[in-house]
């Protein structure tokens, strides 16, 4: 067995480049919205690019790409991957 | 017989839902390659074996818990909270097919509400061409619906759903759903997909291939500026002598007017009121047609996003987020779709903030302005390679107006709409090319909108002034030039009151009482100043070697000495209308869109100071440099 690793999230993603969902926090709108995006557990996600000094991500999913800002990426909790993680 | 059918477009944003609608009801709805551009529903209507047909094209969303107001409308209309309780007969859900992943679970969402669903798949081409494969008919029983692959651009199947569309009471409903919350549906969504995929899709290279050079965070700058350079630099150098050759033609048609007709009043109307006045307008016809290609270009093949994702940096330090930056950007077409299209902005704060600073976005009514000001009196210097001092100029207007509107939006948020934002997301589709074809047609649509104002605005206005600077009469001594004539006629008239009267406001700027009439008429449309100036300096250039409307601008007058203008009061000019809101529509938009006077009278309050300041700074540091 893997030793538990550290509580990751989606900003964590450009570092360990594909990750997949565990949940999204908050119950608001915009959380249950995140979800209806396709963040639902178990969805892969893999790193595009990320805009200079901290800038926006784009992260694929299910097939279409989407941009989001590190603080919303920060709502959804991730693992990464076994054998593709911890890179960087 | 015939009980007409209601039928609405329901799906994800960009997935072909405006694409269809427009193959069906033959008519022109916009179409993007990027979310939020429809934001509104519309109807239209056709008609299959002699039964009507109603359909309505709804703004996209993910989801039917609406976020925005734009994804508020689909709702309603799904739970006939429109239209007096009307519910559509039956729901036409549109998926890209290279997205089902996503788009099945919102489906099931539809199914719930117990319509008759037909599930359309576009983007079938880009399916096929990306390698993927799917079982459509074992699709059809997994979901228990009827399912039509079409390729909507390409009017591919679409005679085959126009026939199934009055059909909607047999179509065939689910006979499971999975449960409403969305771990179900999506979990529901995967199952279904896993037995109908015979071939997973492949990435689009191509995009891949495009988005390595335009987002990358030198390269994709670089690329972009060169562009909109060479482009500022275009319209400039095939501005001129456009200009030059069609306002020649319109002064040998005013000419040809007075000759023919009768002297008087009327023949004076015609061509001096009509054909210089709307002509005057009328000639910027390429340069706006060049624009608009350049602007629908961009909407078309999918870089809305990606500028939204270059400059998330900035917009997040202006406290606003991606889609403010994709209303400001459509607001340098025209700011009246710029402002409906902030409907897509959720949070409230974020979008009054964009409605509040996007008349700042160069919209096309301001390039004949700047255009016949910079010709006059900005030197044709070249800088370097091919850009020259005016084109420069031109784009340096442009920017400016970007600059100020993303600047104000930060105060704003810094001030009276403080709030933190809401979460921010924008999908990115894959660069999509538009045809020749739909690229021509989108801009003769566009241009004939121009026209159409030009003959009724700018017509009407032109008209109104043209009585202004004619009355009272003048009765010119006989032995008087013409010329003269008119010019005495012209600084006696009532017009010449009104901009007189104007001259403590605007002497500052170095506006002369004419510009001062002009500006009036700006109120209206801004293209009314060029119809003033036309009107007014007309004469005073006499009729010997004309050689352009914007030579009468900086040409002296044989006995004074003094030029119409000077370079002073036209950066003044310029500055002014980067910042001053003239333009009724856009109030009346802002109105509408605000619910009430409170913001557009605020708007024009903020705007002219801002203007004034601006012109004020412009003219008084010219004159010292
Ligand atoms: N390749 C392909 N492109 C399509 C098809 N249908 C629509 N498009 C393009 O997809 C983009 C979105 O279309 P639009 O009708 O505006 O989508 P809407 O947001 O759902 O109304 C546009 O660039 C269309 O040209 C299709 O069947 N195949
Ligand atoms: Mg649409």
């Amino acid at each position: 067995m893997n030793p538990p690793s550290p509580e990751l999230t989606l900003a964590d993603l450009p570092r360990v480049l594909v990750g997949k969902v565990l949940s999204v926090e908050g119950s608001g709108k915009f959380s249950e919205r995140l979800r209806e995006l396709g963040f639902c557990l178990g969805t892969e996600v893999r790193f595009e690019r990320q805009a200079p000094w901290g800038g926006p991500i784009i992260v694929s999913l299910r097939g279409y790409r989407l941009c989001l800002r590190l603080s919303e990426a920060k709502l959804i909790r991730i693992e990464g991957m076994a054998g593709l993680g911890g890179i960087g | 017989m015939g009980k007409s059918i209601h039928l609405a477009l329901v799906g994800s944003p960009n997935s072909g839902k405006t694409t269809l609608f427009n193959a069906l009801t033959g008519l022109s709805g916009k179409i993007g390659n990027y979310p939020g551009v429809t934001v509104d529903r519309r109807r239209g209507h056709f008609h299959v074996d002699g039964k009507e047909v109603h359909l309505s094209d709804l703004p996209g969303s993910y989801s039917l818990h609406a976020i925005s107001e734009d994804e508020a409308v689909t709702s309603k209309v799904l739970h006939g909270e429109m239209d007096g309780g009307i519910v559509p007969d039956g729901v036409v859900f549109v998926a890209d097919a290279t997205t089902l992943d996503r788009s099945l679970p919102m489906l099931a969402d539809v199914l719930h509400i117990g319509r008759p669903t037909l599930l359309v798949l576009t983007m079938v081409d880009e399916l096929k061409v990306r390698g993927g494969d799917l079982d459509l008919f074992k699709l059809q029983t997994e979901l228990g619906i009827p399912i039509v692959g079409v390729v909507g651009n390409k009017g591919l199947g679409i005679d085959d759903l126009r026939m199934r569309l009055p059909d909607f009471a047999n179509w065939v409903k689910p006979e499971t759903l999975p449960d409403r919350n969305t771990e179900a549906r999506f979990q529901w969504a995967d199952a279904i997909l896993q037995k109908v995929t015979r071939h997973p899709l492949s990435e689009s290279p191509m995009t891949r291939r495009i988005d390595k050079i335009l987002l990358h965070p030198v390269f994709g700058i670089v690329v972009f500026a060169a562009f909109l350079a060479l482009f500022f630099q275009a319209i400039f150098s095939w501005a001129a002598p456009a200009m030059d050759l069609f306002s020649g033609w319109m002064n040998s048609a005013a000419d040809w007017v007075l000759a023919t007709f009768p002297e008087g009043l009327f023949a004076d109307l015609l061509a001096d009121g009509i054909i210089r006045g709307v002509g005057a307008v009328v000639v910027f016809v390429p340069q706006i047609a060049l624009l608009f290609a350049l602007i629908f270009f961009f909407e078309a093949s999918g870089y809305m996003s990606r500028a939204a994702f270059v400059v998330d940096r900035v917009m997040g330090w202006a406290g606003l987020e991606g889609r403010c930056f994709i209303s400001l950007l459509s607001s340098y077409a025209c700011a009246v779709p710029g402002i409906m299209a902030t409907r897509t902005i959720p949070s409230p704060r974020d979008r009054l903030a964009t409605i509040l600073v996007a008349p700042f976005a160069t919209c096309s009514a301001r390039l004949p302005v700047y255009a016949i000001l910079i010709s006059a009196f900005i030197p044709d210097t070249q800088v370097f390679g091919p850009f020259t001092l005016q084109g420069l100029t031109l784009m340096g207007l442009y920017v400016l107006g970007g600059v100020s509107a993303v600047t104000f939006a930060a105060l704003f948020k810094r001030g009276m709409l403080r709030g933190a934002s809401l979460p921010f997301y924008l999908e990115l589709p894959p660069y999509r090319f538009p045809s020749l074809k739909s690229v021509m047609l989108q801009v003769i649509r566009r241009v004939r909108v121009f026209l159409k104002a030009a003959g009724s605005v700018i017509l009407v206005g032109s008209i109104a002034l043209w009585f202004l600077l004619n009355f009272p009469r003048h009765e010119a001594p006989a032995d008087m030039s013409p010329a003269m004539a008119h010019k005495a006629q012209i600084e006696q008239s009532y017009a010449a009151d009104i901009g007189h009267a104007l001259e403590p406001v605007f002497d500052p700027l170095g506006f002369d009482w004419r510009i001062n009439v002009g500006l009036i008429g700006s109120f209206a449309a801004r293209e009314l100043m060029v119809s003033t100036l036309a009107q007014v300096y007309a004469y005073e250039g006499g009729d010997e070697d004309f050689a352009g409307f914007s030579d009468l601008l900086s040409r002296p007058n044989p006995e004074t000495g003094e030029t119409p203008m000077t370079l002073a009061s036209a950066i003044a000019l310029m500055l002014f209308f980067v910042y001053a809101l003239l333009c009724l529509s856009t109030v009346a938009v802002i109105k509408r869109e605000t619910k009430g006077w409170k913001w557009p009278i605020f708007m024009m309050g903020y705007m002219s100071a801002v203007a004034w300041l601006a012109g004020w700074i412009g003219y008084t540091l010219t004159l010292v440099a």
